[in-house]
């Protein structure tokens, strides 16, 4: 549109005890700063004028915001004692200002302090952490039983719905878990050569490589990249369908949406887990050993000799025993997560974050817990 | 006097939303097949039409929405084809959509989904924008506290209702409801019919609205235009519904025939 619109203004004439105050302009949306401006002037140049007339013939277009702008104008002046009377509206003018006037003039509500905002914000993030942990651990209690019920009642389970997530998270996912072990097995080995070297030792760079990576790297890459991979993925899954009220579908249908959304993920993770992290072991070892021959001048056959010599079968279990937990912990973090979300968007990326970050910290927690508890009984 | 806009290409009694032979589809299958229409400005029209007969996507394609195969759209006297984005967004500007579920914002509170069209098109200070997001939640008939929740607090016709004042929040010339009054109670329908034609008279309106409910059409409605093989087979007033021969538009007014004699 044109912006040669006159702006709004006003001009006051004093007729004895009456302020005469004759808008102009176009009092609409467009005008916005310099209306709220007009509104702020007026009052100030009124005087001491106990009477005044708002003349508004002379306004040209008016709008919702024009018209609450005068109305506001008459009940602030009616606040400070001076009698306010609206003039010369044209009937179209008059309704809208009639209809602006009907509702009570809104005030704006009042902030509470930044200091007490901050301490309740301390107090609730605590209390949520605690209910977070006893409804973690009853969650976890729950998807047991619903597991246990699986197996026994297996004629009602979703067999679909689990080999559709198995594909999904070990076929799917196995690529790049495969490369990522792959490469940090590279990695790991390149650097633990370079430092050997020194102390001419180059030959332990197989314990070290062989151990770390059974034990925690291969376990651990995989456990993060799950819960990157496949946990954002079930939380946004059902956190979108409890957005549109599709959990509420299933349990009004007596479906338990725990037996069919929360069981057939889970224990899609508890198999593929110990499937991608043997099969991260593997990449992991043979990146290693591609270093070694390449970098280390270590020949395959002196590495794989000097590999089955270190590595027994407890440390190939320490590594695979840890996978089904950290399945279960990630899955239960991604569901929980997941059925937590509120109705709208934004909770729904909040959510999906906090299932990978949770999910990715529980793991290493888990790790710790695993480690100690491997140390006390030497194993 | 000359309270509504004046649009500058319109000249008086033309159109303000003018569409010939329009044709959409999606796919093979065509939905809309030649289709003409004319909104005067000021005036409610009603437009009726089967479930999943196109209605939707005659509004969507007037706004945009949705790719047209052919065929002409002009709003507020201009052709859409040839706008420029400039041109497109002072003509998005005077429009407002109130869509069939709602689309609002979920993250943000109503207030502040009203306010949306206004921080994009406006210079406003906040207090003036509360101010003005609390006006049309009153204006609309929600109650003040409706401004702080999250659309997923709303019951069904709280959202019908919040939608319309986001709709309305920049004082828009045309507005679009789809099916506002569907999912209402009978007495919340004939509020929201009474709310609509209270604004239209107010803010000088001109309504384009998809509905279903023949209480709408017969209290809140100007003309009708009914929608059935794939065109627009015909408008009028209610009274001139019930003599148009197309047999849909027989079976759909039928019932309402002896309502509309009674009044007649
Ligand atoms: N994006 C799309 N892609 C393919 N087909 C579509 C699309 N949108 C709508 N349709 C089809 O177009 C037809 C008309 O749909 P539309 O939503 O306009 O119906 P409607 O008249 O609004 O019905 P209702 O009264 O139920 O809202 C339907 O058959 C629908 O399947
Ligand atoms: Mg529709």
């Amino acid at each position: 549109m044109t912006q040669t619109l006159p702006s709004p203004g006003f001009d006051i004439t004093r007729n004895g005890e009456v302020a005469i105050i004759a808008l102009s302009g176009e009092w609409t949306l467009d005008h916005g700063r310099r209306l709220e401006e007009v509104a702020r002037q007026l009052p100030e140049q009124l005087g001491d004028a106990r009477r005044a007339e708002l003349d508004i013939g002379g306004v040209g277009r008016l709008d919702t915001l024009g018209a609450h702008v005068i109305d506001r104008l008459s009940h602030d002046l009616g606040s400070d004692g001076v009698r306010v009377e609206v003039r010369s509206a044209s009937p179209l003018h008059r309704t809208l200002i009639d209809a602006v006037k009907r509702r009570g003039l809104q005030v704006a509500p009042q902030r509470k302090s930044r200091f007490v905002d901050l301490l309740s914000d301390i107090g609730r993030t605590i209390v949520n952490f605690g209910h977070d942990l006893v409804r973690g651990v009853s969650f976890i209690g729950e998807i047991v039983v619903a597991i246990g019920r699986a197996l026994f009642r297996s004629s009602r389970f979703r067999w679909a719905s689990l080999v559709n997530q198995l594909e999904l998270i070990a076929f799917r996912g196995a690529p790049i878990i495969i490369l990522i072990t792959f490469l940090v097995g590279c990695i790991v080995a390149q650097q633990g050569i370079v430092q050997l070297q020194r102390f001419g030792a180059t030959a332990f760079v197989v314990d070290l490589v062989g151990i770390i990576t059974l034990r925690e790297l291969s376990i651990l890459l995989c456990a993060i990249m799950i819960a990157g991979r496949s946990g954002s993925a079930f939380t946004a899954e059902i956190g979108s369908m409890k957005m549109r009220e599709e959990i509420d579908a299933l349990r009004v249908m007596g479906l338990n949406p725990v037996d069919v959304l929360v069981v057939p993920r889970i224990l899609a993770l508890i198999i593929a887990m110990p499937i991608l992290s043997f099969l991260a072991s593997m990449a992991g070892l043979f990146g290693a050993g591609l270093v070694a021959w390449l970098y280390g001048g270590i020949a395959p056959d002196t590495f794989l000799a000097r590999l089955q010599g270190v590595i027994t079968a407890k440390h190939f279990a320490a590594g695979l025993i840890k996978a089904p937990f950290m399945a279960l912990v990630i899955g239960a973090i991604a569901c929980i997560e997941g059925m937590n979300v509120q109705g709208s968007a934004e909770s729904l990326g909040r959510q999906v974050t906090a299932s990978v970050v949770k999910a990715i910290f529980m793991v290493i927690v888990v790790d710790g817990l695993f480690a100690m508890f491997f140390a006390a009984i030497r194993f | 006097m000359d309270a509504p806009a004046p649009a500058p290409r319109l000249a008086p009694g033309d159109p303000i939303i003018r569409v010939r032979d329009l044709v959409v589809g999606f796919d093979e299958r065509v939905i809309l097949d030649g289709l003409s229409l004319d909104v005067k400005a000021g005036e409610i029209l009603g437009f009726v039409g089967g479930s999943g007969t196109g209605k939707s996507v005659l509004t969507r394609t007037i706004l945009g929405l949705v790719q047209k195969r052919s065929g002409s759209i002009e709003v507020f006297g201009q052709d859409l084809d040839k706008a420029s984005d400039a041109e497109r967004r002072a003509i998005e500007k005077r429009w407002g959509v109130m869509f069939q579920h709602g689309a609002l914002f979920s993250s943000l509170t109503v207030a502040q989904n009203i306010q949306v069209p206004m921080r994009e098109y406006l210079d406003l200070s906040p207090t003036l924008m509360d101010e003005l997001a609390a006006l049309k939640i009153e204006m609309v008939g929600l109650k003040p506290d409706a401004a702080s929740k999250a659309p997923s607090e709303l019951s069904g016709g709280m959202i019908k209702r919040a939608a319309l004042a986001r709709a309305l929040a920049l004082d828009p010339e045309i507005v679009f409801l789809d099916e506002p009054t569907s999912g209402l109670d009978p007495i919340g329908a004939a509020e929201f019919d009474d709310l609509i034609r209270t604004l239209q008279r107010t803010l000088g309106l001109t309504v384009f609205m998809v509905t279903h409910d023949l209480d709408s059409l017969a209290s809140a409605c100007d003309r009708i235009a009914a929608l059935a093989d794939k065109k627009v087979v015909a408008v009028g007033t209610m009274d001139e519904m019930v003599e148009c021969p197309n047999a849909w538009v027989q079976s759909y007014f039928k019932g309402e025939r002896a309502l509309a004699r009674m009044k007649g």
